[in-house]
C-alpha cells in the first residue's frame, strides 16, 4: 500500500520536475534571498541611497555604514545599532570633548515620570543620556531642572519638540514606546511582540512584497 | 495543469516584486543631515552629514555643547569662512583630526535639488520644524 503524501509534497515534487519547475525553482530563490537580505541588516550603500550624487567621488572613498555599522551591538529600529550597547561594551570609544578646559559631566540618576493615561510610567536615566550629552543640551531651555514643571507632551515630542528633538531624529525612533515607557502600572503587562514577529515589519526596507 | 502554471506565475511574479523592491528601497540612512543652505546656491553640491560615522567617534556633546551646533536641522549658519577658521566643522576638518577644508567632494557629495533637513527612516514626523 503506498503512503499517501501531503498535498504540498506532491505539488513541489511535479511543479519542479518539469523545465517551468526550474524556472519556479529560481524564481523562489530570489524571494527568499530578498527576504533574507531585509532581515539580515539592510544599509544601504552610499551609491544607491539616494542623496549621495553617484557621481561624486565621495562614494568611492567614503565608508559604507554596513561596514562600520554592522559590528555593533544590533538593533531593530534607527541606524539598526543598539548605540548605549555599544559604547558601554567598548565597541565604540567616542571622545568625550576637545578642549583641555572643558568639564564633563554626568549624572547617574533615574527621573520617574509619572504620566496621565495608560501608558506604562516613564523612567528616564539620566546615566545613559550624560554619557553622551551635556547638561545644557537639556537644561534648562528644553526641560526645567525643576521636576514636574516641564509640561511634557507625547504631541510635541511627535513634533520633534522635548524628547523629540533627538528620539525620531538621532536616537531611537518613538515606534519603540516600551523603551521609555517601561515601568508598568499596577496590574498591567508591558506589550512585547509575539515570539517570531518580525519587529521591523513596519520599515520599508522590511515590508515583504 | 492550469492551476501549476498559475501558482509558477505567482511565483515568478513575487520574484519580481521583491527585486523591485530590493532596488527601490534606497533611502538615506537615519540621522543623515542634508546642508544646503548656502552650498547649490554658491556652485556646490549639498553637504551630506552622516551621524553615525561621526557618533562612533565622538560624543554628542562634542559638537552640540562644545562647538556650539545647536540640535535643530538647518538652524547652524555655517560658512565656510567659519570652517577654515576652525569653528563647527573646522574644529575638526583641519587637516589634523580629520581632513582639511580643500577636500571639497567629500562633504559636498550630496545630489543637487535636496532640502536641507533631517533624511533616515524616522517615521514620526518629527522633527520637521526648522
Amino acid at each position: 500500500m503506498q503512503v499517501s503524501t501531503s498535498p504540498v509534497k506532491r505539488f513541489l515534487r511535479c511543479t519542479f520536475a518539469t523545465p517551468a519547475g526550474w524556472l519556479a525553482r529560481v524564481a523562489f530563490c530570489i524571494v527568499a534571498a530578498a527576504s533574507g537580505l531585509a532581515a539580515a541588516g539592510d544599509w544601504i550603500p552610499l551609491a544607491k541611497d539616494g542623496i549621495h550624487d553617484p557621481k561624486s567621488q565621495a562614494v568611492k572613498l567614503l565608508q559604507d555604514p554596513g561596514e562600520a555599522l554592522s559590528k555593533l551591538t544590533p538593533d531593530t529600529a534607527g541606524n539598526q545599532v543598539l548605540w548605549v550597547e555599544a559604547l558601554k561594551k567598548g565597541e565604540i570609544k567616542p571622545r568625550e570633548k576637545l578642549f583641555a578646559k572643558t568639564e564633563i559631566r554626568k549624572l547617574d540618576r533615574d527621573s520617574i515620570l509619572d504620566i496621565k493615561g495608560g501608558m506604562p510610567a516613564v523612567r528616564f536615566p539620566h546615566g545613559r543620556h550624560t554619557e553622551w550629552l551635556d547638561c545644557i543640551n537639556c537644561h534648562d531651555k528644553v526641560f526645567s531642572t525643576t521636576p514636574g514643571e516641564t509640561k511634557i507632551s507625547m504631541l510635541k515630542i511627535l513634533e520633534g519638540e522635548q524628547c523629540g528633538i533627538c528620539h525620531g531624529a538621532v536616537s531611537f525612533p518613538l515606534t519603540e514606546c516600551t523603551r521609555c515607557h517601561s515601568i508598568p502600572r499596577p496590574g498591567q503587562i508591558v506589550p512585547v511582540l509575539p515570539p517570531g514577529a518580525n519587529p521591523r515589519m513596519h520599515q520599508p526596507a522590511a515590508q515583504e512584497p | 495543469m492550469l492551476r501549476r502554471c498559475f501558482l509558477i506565475l505567482l511565483l515568478i511574479g513575487v520574484a519580481i516584486v521583491s527585486l523591485l523592491g530590493m532596488a527601490e528601497e534606497a533611502s538615506a540612512e537615519y540621522a543623515d543631515v542634508v546642508i544646503n543652505r548656502n552650498a547649490e546656491k554658491a556652485g556646490m553640491r549639498p553637504v551630506i552629514f552622516p551621524h553615525w560615522f561621526h557618533r562612533i567617534r565622538f560624543r554628542c556633546k562634542v559638537c552640540h555643547a562644545e562647538l556650539g551646533f545647536k540640535m535643530r536641522a538647518g538652524s547652524n549658519l555655517i560658512t565656510m569662512a567659519d570652517i577654515i577658521d576652525g569653528r563647527f566643522c573646522g574644529a575638526c576638518h583641519n587637516g589634523e583630526i580629520a581632513w582639511s577644508p580643500e577636500n571639497c567632494d567629500l562633504c559636498h557629495s550630496g545630489r543637487r535639488g535636496l532640502q536641507s533637513g533631517i533624511m533616515g527612516g524616522h517615521e514620526t514626523g518629527g522633527p520637521g520644524r526648522w
